[in-house]
């Protein structure tokens, strides 16, 4: 039996290669006196050159992926690694100070971010964080230790790392990723979700991954099975190649359906739309063929911030997935944060009992001034592109109405201040089960209702899938679930509206007959589900599915029971 | 020496991306470039002094070039401002 290192089955499939540790190194620095001033500028200036040739590098690389916009912050960080200002201050400090390099040159940047930071401009604030990328690389070259980019790799990896960060600007580099192996993380994690969504095979939460591994070890990741075996022989080498290979080609058959509608056998037509995390999904949502974007979470704007981001900051993101994904539509969800996910500069109460306590719009409602703050934000961007805007957690009618009313008071305001903004939809999210039972009566007043089957399931089973000993109840197929997703699609189309699903249940492959059959208008999901998923509609006769799906809410006692007749009506149907 | 002012149209104000490419037009030049906003001036071919302005829409900005080639590197400055939306 080979080493194997166990971690969680994040992102299938099997890739074989050689390891690349993206590990930052240790970049501690220590003041010293320098007695030797030519040498200390000598080395100064070359690590600034180091430094210029390889953002050069991965400015080149990044023009050719992401195109000049895409690039255009490396230019910015060349700039910075050039300022006239930022060398003739550094080496004013070397020769008077008698400061090493290292010191010196972080000093004067540092001091130039805090400049940023006291201006009342949103991007330049932002901006902070090239800095200290910019200080990051000069201080490695100066120690003369390695710093990891992705955006160097030059052949095909296994990308080793603790955990990936959404700055990593992974999906620049993906050609060259073949799989991905983290310490941490879950199932539902940055890296874990990305990996999805790039179709890179991914074990995650191995704990010890950086310190086992080595650059250059030889691998085989399974991100079906969650481990990595080290060191494998040939036969292990073969068949995984073998798999690498069968996924590649499969991969590419699905490619050539990216610019393709989604229709069923017998021509019924879906739309089949991605979910976002974060600003930096864009090109992935565009390369994966979404027809639009069913879920874009906004707690990241939050959550990576150490206070409330403020308007202007929110309206820049908002803007920019609007303008890049035009003309889709693109569905933006207010906050949905609560106890589970506190953010510390809000000070929120501690629940014994989080998911059931003040979160999503029930927080919104409490704190109109940030959910007044983000409505603002959303209706000015509006403008720029396809907006529609989704209450998430809505139980009851008195609380859509009154999120609603607010956002129709800054619509107003808005209006009379002549500020442009464009036509928006607003609806809600399907996940609390009074609200699934009163679908028919909200029906009325929404303008789309969006089924979130991962709360709804949770909520109506009473369990947390996170929770090992319970997750056994998280049955997306259960009868009971399928009653209420059919009964809320059922009462969007009789008010004519219509029904969309943002879980993953609406990527997943024994579900998707069954919401077809139901009359699912979209189905939004991981973006590395769509072209999978576009495939299997088209081979599928809506029609016929009716039946499938009659004997699958009024006759199954089970969640087996479902499986086998869908498995019975679907023959071939893929894995999930 | 030349001196020209300007207005700031742009929305989002001169940030990163605008003040990347106003510092590369003004470094072509031997002249010195320089950006007056409110009591502070900054050496335009440094992009830390330009973005510590931190300038924002409506803000009305002072261009310096001095030397040889001045006229020209005024020329480029204002052209880098039209081009970019930054200033009518």
């Amino acid at each position: 039996m080979r080493a194997m290192l166990k971690g969680i089955a994040a992102s299938d499939g099997v890739a074989c290669g050689r390891v690349y540790r993206f590990v930052e190194p240790d970049l501690t620095v220590k003041k010293r006196t320098i007695t030797n001033l030519d040498y200390e500028l000598n080395r100064f200036h070359q690590a600034l050159e180091a430094a210029v040739s390889e953002v050069e590098t991965i400015e080149t690389r990044a023009t050719k992926s992401l195109g000049a916009d895409g690039a255009q912050v490396f230019s910015a960080h060349r700039a910075m690694l050039q300022d006239p200002d930022v060398i003739a201050a550094t080496e004013t400090k070397i020769k008077t100070e008698h400061v090493n390099a290292e010191v010196a040159f972080a000093t004067v940047m540092n001091d130039f971010a805090q400049s940023f930071l006291a201006t009342d401009n949103a991007l330049t604030k932002e901006r902070t964080s090239d800095v200290h990328d910019v200080v990051k690389r000069v201080t490695a070259h100066l120690l003369g230790v390695n710093l990891p980019n992705l955006a160097l790799l030059k052949e095909p990896v296994v990308v080793v790392t603790h955990d990936l960060n959404p700055s990593d600007t992974v999906s620049a580099a993906s050609k060259y990723i073949l799989g991905f192996v983290t310490d941490l993380g879950g199932r539902t994690s940055h890296s874990s979700i990305l990996a999805r969504s790039l179709n890179i095979p991914a074990v995650v939460g191995t704990q010890t991954g950086t310190q086992t591994l080595m650059d250059g070890d030889s691998v085989i990741v399974n991100g079906s099975t969650g481990s990595v075996v080290m060191d494998p022989d040939q036969a292990e080498l073969d068949t995984a190649k073998q798999a690498m290979l069968d996924r590649i080609a499969n991969m590419k058959r699905l490619a050539t359906l990216r610019n393709h509608t989604t229709t069923s056998r017998d021509g019924v037509g879906v739309t089949l739309a991605a979910n976002m995390g974060t600003a930096s999904d864009i090109p992935n949502v565009l390369h994966n063929g979404a027809e639009a974007v069913g879920l874009m979470r906004t707690e990241f704007l939050y959550m990576d911030s150490e206070q409330l981001p403020t308007e202007d900051e929110q309206f820049a993101t908002y803007r920019q997935v609007l303008e890049k994904l035009a003309p889709r539509p693109v569905v933006i969800r207010t906050l949905d944060i609560g106890g589970d996910k506190p953010l510390p500069y809000l000070h929120q109460k501690q629940e014994a009992n989080p998911f059931l306590g003040a979160r999503a719009i029930r927080q919104s409602l409490a704190h109109q001034n940030i959910f007044r703050s983000q409505l603002r934000a959303l209706l000015r961007a509006s403008a720029y592109g396809n907006l529609r805007i989704m209450f998430p957690m809505i139980a009851t009618l008195d609380e859509f109405r009154q999120a609603k009313a607010i956002y129709d008071d800054e619509r107003s305001k808005l209006t009379t201040a002549r500020v442009p903004m464009g036509k928006i939809q607003v609806g809600m999210m399907v996940e609390v089960p009074a609200a699934a039972m009163l679908a028919d009566r909200f029906a009325h007043e929404v303008d789309f209702m969006s089924i979130g089957t991962n709360d709804l399931i949770g909520y109506t089973m009473a369990a947390d899938r996170t929770n090992q000993d319970v997750s056994y109840l998280y049955q997306p197929y259960h009868p009971a679930i399928l009653r209420l997703v059919q009964r809320i699609i059922t009462a969007g189309h009789a008010a004519g509206i219509p029904v969309a699903m943002c879980g993953e249940m609406a990527g997943d492959p024994i579900a998707v007959p069954l919401l077809l059959g139901m009359g699912l208008d979209e189905f939004s999901m991981g973006a590395g589900s769509i072209l999978k998923t576009r495939q299997l509609i088209s081979q599928l006769n809506a029609k016929d599915l009716q039946g499938l799906v009659e004997s699958a809410v009024n006759s199954a006692d089970t969640s087996q029971d479902v499986i086998t007749m869908v498995q019975a009506a679907v023959p071939d149907l893929p894995q999930a | 020496m030349e001196k020209r002012e300007f207005r700031v149209t742009a929305e989002t104000g001169i940030h990163a991306r605008p003040a990347t490419l106003l510092v590369q037009a003004a470094s072509k030049f031997n002249s010195e470039v320089s950006l007056q906003y409110q009591d502070k001036s900054v050496n335009l071919k440094s992009i830390m002094g330009v973005m510590s302005l931190g300038v924002g829409q409506n803000a009305s900005i002072t261009i310096t070039t001095d030397g040889d080639d001045e006229a020209d590197a005024m020329n480029a400055v204002a052209e880098t401002l039209k081009k970019e939306g930054l200033s009518d």
